[in-house]
């Protein structure tokens, strides 16, 4: 199965370069196979109007097989969305990204359904054990087995 | 080798009988308790009238809970088909943020991707795996769904699941599609690749089991054997018995059918064993001195190492003889045996004011912790005992006129102490609980008599060889041995027996005796 990552990979970036990213997403870097940034806006009327937040994804190699790693990146630039599903250290506790990730999602399908979580956001809070999570976070998300707020994300 | 001759000197009349320490259990093998699972499958089959994978993924929905899924099944087969992943729910396709391979990528008003259909090959244009986007891949897998894609890829996506997450549920790779992979499909996912099939057997065994209180599985590493310990399978059992069982690979299988604490805790009941645990888990670091494996002498300060399992120290300098446990001179534990064991409540009696009160707890705790962590310490030298036995065993037979199976004797006698102290080590955690009164004095005369014959033993193995003695060796050491056995048989049975009677009271509460 060497290579599967880097085929599907390659797919989706010619994708992106032919076609374009959905309105609001951003292609910011993808120099390799391992690691993309995109960057993500929420349109029209919201809680998190003017607010651009950056995502990471990380690959294994058996992605899509393998869900990929994804993170809103926290730096000098980028802030976490406050969100009652985000981290303050930019985790996600998403379904999508852990027990139902299916392999035919894509990075630009997985940033699409992040940026509808934000829309359909009513209360900019944190979720509830933001502080004791964030401190015994592992650096990969994925290490983390979240019991998902709600499984409607 | 007759190992039956040498063993029937040791021999504790009425071993044929059940011990009340020991609990009846029976070991089954991967394939027996397949068996156990293919008639439950063939009930459901007849019941219902599905063929065996149907039948196989309603029981693992339903946890292997027959009843309620027969109840579930005459209410709503149809739901309970949707529910297993057996059969896909009739309601309009959900919106799919499928990467798109067909049209430009649009966002829907709700922010998601339009529609894909799914993806049914066309006989004029090739097969593009909508996972790989391999469009050179010839075979093709779907689920009733018709959720299409490349071999290759439910190959990948199969073996991912069952090697890296261990998981035998196995659901449709389409997004938003629960429909779970039945048993022939998993094989023909899988291919030429036996051992991912058998892993994937061993999983839906291990589930089963799990699904069944009267089955547990064996935890050494690699053992696929299953216990069925019914005696055991309520909680409420595991306040008068433990229950110890191995599994149908050997001896060295072994462990507690209520709890992960220990393989065996022998007397003291599962929860008892587990408070202590955690006590000396929260309290380990005022504990960790006493565990170091060094002390000094009590009389001219010099550093002291110990390296056997006995506790007879003779200090290497100034010849100081002690008791490492107590640090009292030996002297005193030779004559009026062994009240190292006991702990003196009166000292806490005494306490007034609550800093004095605290220290004496403390106290009281080190008493027991420092025999209890002693033994676990004298067990794993144990071990460099067993090294240093089995050179004398060869020197023996150098020396002596005894053959292989004649020297035996000692390395049965090292086995015995490694046994004793196990047993004496959770006896340390079982008297700090016991409430004060005369059960416990019992209790911790029979723990006395015990500790004082494995020292004895201990002892008698450490000893230099004089070749002229050995015959005399033998025989104290065959006696000791013997006698020894008797010892731990007593402890274990009259604690068992207490437990089974409801004698033993506590001073703290303890789970399944409020
Ligand atoms: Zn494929
Ligand atoms: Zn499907
Ligand atoms: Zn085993
Ligand atoms: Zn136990």
């Amino acid at each position: 199965m060497a290579g599967i990552a880097s085929r599907r990979l390659a797919k989706e970036l010619k994708e992106i370069h032919t076609q374009g990213c959905p309105v609001g997403i951003q292609l910011l870097s993808a120099d390799n196979f391992e690691e993309w940034h995109l960057s993500l806006e929420v349109m029209g009327d919201s809680q998190y109007q003017g607010e651009v937040f950056a995502l990471k994804f990380r690959f294994e190699p058996q992605y899509p097989i393998s869900a990929p790693a994804v993170q809103f990146m926290v730096t000098d630039k980028y802030k976490s969305p406050v969100h009652p599903h985000v981290y303050s250290n930019g985790h996600i506790c998403a379904s999508i990204l852990g027990t139902e990730w299916s392999p035919v999602l894509s990075v630009i399908g997985v940033c699409v359904t992040l940026q509808s979580m934000l829309a359909s956001c009513k209360k900019k809070e944190r979720p509830p054990d933001n502080d004791r999570y964030v401190r015994h976070a592992p650096d990969n998300p994925k290490q983390t087995r979240f019991h998902y707020h709600d499984d409607t994300v | 080798m007759d190992m039956e001759v040498f063993d029937s000197d040791f021999k504790v009349p009425g071993k044929e009988k059940k011990k009340s320490y020991e609990v009846d259990a029976e070991s089954l093998s991967q394939a027996q308790v397949e068996r156990l699972m293919s008639v439950d499958v063939d009930h459901i089959r007849g019941i219902f009238g599905v063929d065996a994978p149907v039948a196989s993924l309603l029981l693992r929905y339903m946890n292997w809970n027959k009843e309620r899924l027969i109840e579930k099944y005459m209410d709503d087969p149809t739901a309970i088909n949707v529910d297993a992943g057996i059969s896909a729910a009739d309601e309009e396709p959900k919106v799919s943020r499928a990467a798109s391979t067909t049209g430009p990528t649009r966002t829907t008003r709700s922010g998601k991707l339009s529609k894909v259909k799914s993806p049914s090959p066309k006989r004029d244009e090739p097969f593009v795996c909508p996972i790989c986007f391999d469009d050179t891949q010839t075979e093709t897998l779907a689920l009733s769904c018709t959720h299409t894609f490349c071999a290759s890829c439910w190959n990948a996506y199969v073996t991912g699941k069952i090697r890296e997450e261990g998981e035998h549920w196995i659901r449709c790779m389409a997004e938003g599609c629960s429909l779970v992979a039945p048993d022939p499909f998993i094989q023909q996912a899988l291919g030429d690749d036996t051992a991912t099939w058998s892993r994937f057997q061993e999983l839906l065994v291990r589930h089963f089991v799990s699904c069944n209180k009267n089955l547990k599985f064996c935890p050494y590493p690699n053992c696929t054997y299953t216990v069925s310990c019914p005696a055991a399978a309520t909680k409420s059992s595991l306040s008068t018995i433990v229950p110890t069982v191995t599994c149908g690979a050997g001896p060295d299988h072994k462990f507690c059918f209520g709890c992960s604490v220990e393989s065996d805790h022998r007397p003291v009941v599962c929860a008892v064993a587990s408070m202590w645990l955690k006590k000396c888990h929260d309290d380990s670091e005022t504990a960790n001195w006493i565990k170091s494996n060094t002390k000094e002498c009590t009389k001219c300060q010099s550093t002291i190492e110990k390296n056997g399992g006995c506790n007879h120290m003779t200090c290497k300098k100034c010849k100081h003889e002690f008791c490492w446990v107590c640090m009292g001179p030996w002297t005193e534990h030779g004559t009026a045996w062994y009240s190292c064991n006991r702990y003196d409540e009166k000292a806490s009696q005494d306490a007034r004011d609550s800093q004095s009160k605290s220290r004496a707890s403390l106290e009281r705790y080190l008493h027991y912790y420092n025999r209890w962590a002693n033994h676990e310490q004298s067990a794993k030298l144990s071990m460099d005992l067993y090294k240093k036995t089995e050179q004398k065993m060869e020197e023996m037979q150098i020396t002596s006129e005894l053959t292989w199976i004649e020297v035996q004797f000692m390395k049965k006698a090292v086995d015995e102490v490694f046994k004793c102290r196990m047993t004496l080590k959770w006896t340390y955690a079982m008297a700090y609980y016991l409430e004060r009164g005369n059960p416990k004095e019992l209790f911790e005369d029979n723990q006395r008599d015990l500790e004082k014959a494995v020292e004895d033993l201990s002892e008698l193995l450490e000893q230099a060889i004089e070749p002229a003695e050995i015959a005399t060796l033998r025989q104290k050491v065959t006696d000791k041995t013997v006698y020894v056995q008797k010892r731990n048989e007593i402890m274990l049975e009259d604690t068992a027996n207490g437990f089974l009677e409801g004698r033993w009271t506590w001073n703290a509460t303890v789970e399944g005796f409020e």
